[in-house]
């Protein structure tokens, strides 16, 4: 429970740990989109050539 | 009753991490990485089977990154050892810039990541293959071996050693003769090379309390069994030639290579021990790189110039 009196402390990131924190961020979106474009390249790898007998 | 309970932030899991995403990818080990890459490549390449483009430059990427994963849980537990040793004190986790349980958190996710990666979109032998050998590095070879026998580096070598059969399951589904070839090669190849560095990073090793063989065994020891393996490595290297496998052209450099590693070996064994400054160890441990890099370049080469020329080699 906060008590009335007690004021929230807030962390005031310094300059470095804004870039780093900004470089993770940058090396999560870009692993994450590559995860995306892997799955999304490997289904259509996988599955096209069976949609073309399908249809043949 | 509000959102917020927790008002103060001295608690160390408020900690601000400064570790940037260079620091992660150190956490890979991308030198170790480069090298099962390579060698997971060639294992993939020189399989006798037609495999997607693309899903092996998918294949590829989860083995690195399998690879890279088993990397993190190493530097996880070693990371008491990696701090006393001048070679690994400024690693991510000794020099405090990431976290021991981030660099766990790290090491699981990729792990799980890209096994199941190989599973889904290559086959399921790549990908058991590929969980056993993170298993096998940060397991045994880390948890266990590294710190108990001056065998470690001799059976935890097999690790390392398996990339290249991975590839080779990852095109083929398969395990061959062929790819354990290329699996005894470098399982051969590891302690030669790791004594060699050893041998003059021993004071490094004594500190940390890591039984390698020159600190237990001494070092005339470790000069004879370097010269053995070489013995028994370089017989190996041609045996893809005296099976049929690679023609007669791979047969010559690999006889070559394999000269050269038993008169570099030869070199070490003859060191006196006077000889402090080291540099027939040093020698060893840079030509045995150039070993394992060219023998495999070799074998890739041969295979491909066998598929373009469509003709066996028997």
């Amino acid at each position: 429970m906060m008590m009335a009196a007690e004021k929230p402390e807030f962390v005031t990131l310094t300059e470095s740990q804004k870039r780093a924190r900004r470089s993770r961020s940058i090396a999560i979106g870009l692993a994450l989109a590559a995860l995306v474009v892997i799955f999304y390249v490997a289904t259509i790898i996988k599955f096209v050539p069976a949609l073309y007998q399908h249809v043949m | 009753m509000t959102l917020v309970d927790k008002t103060r932030m001295e608690d160390a899991a408020f900690r601000m991490s400064e570790a940037t995403a260079g620091d992660y990818f150190a956490l890979l080990k991308p030198r170790v990485m480069s090298l099962v890459v390579f060698t997971a490549f060639v294992g993939l390449l020189a399989a006798p089977a037609d495999i997607n483009p693309l899903l092996a430059l998918i294949a590829i990427l989860a083995i690195a990154v399998g690879a890279g994963a088993s990397g993190s849980l190493n530097m996880w537990y070693d990371a008491d050892i990696d701090a006393v040793m001048s070679r690994t004190a400024s690693r991510p986790v000794p020099s405090g810039r990431v976290s021991p349980g981030e660099a766990l958190a790290f090491g699981l996710v990729l792990s799980a990541l890209s096994v199941m990666t190989l599973g889904v979109l290559v086959n399921w032998l790549a990908a058991a293959l590929l969980a056993f050998t993170i298993f096998f590095y940060a397991v045994i070879y880390t948890m266990w071996l590294k710190r108990w026998t001056p065998q470690n580096i001799v059976i935890g070598g097999a690790a390392g050693a398996f990339p290249p059969v991975i590839g080779w399951a990852a095109a083929t589904g398969t395990v061959s003769l062929e790819s354990i070839i290329l699996f005894l090669i470098i399982f051969l190849w590891t302690p030669p090379h790791f004594w060699a560095l050893a041998l003059f990073k021993s004071q490094d090793y004594e500190r940390a309390g890591v039984p390698m063989m020159p600190n237990v065994a001494g070092e005339a020891s470790t000069r004879r069994q370097i010269f053995g393996y070489a013995l028994a490595l370089a017989p190996v290297g041609i045996l893809p030639w005296c099976l049929g496998y690679a023609s007669a052209g791979y047969g010559i450099i690999a006889a070559a290579l394999g000269a050269g590693f038993i008169w570099y070996s030869w070199k070490v064994l003859k060191m006196p021990d006077s000889d402090r400054s080291m540099r027939p160890a040093k020698a060893l441990f840079g030509f045995s790189l150039v070993y394992l890099f060219a023998i495999f370049a070799a074998y890739l080469a041969d295979s491909v110039a066998e598929r373009i020329l469509g003709m066996g080699w028997a």
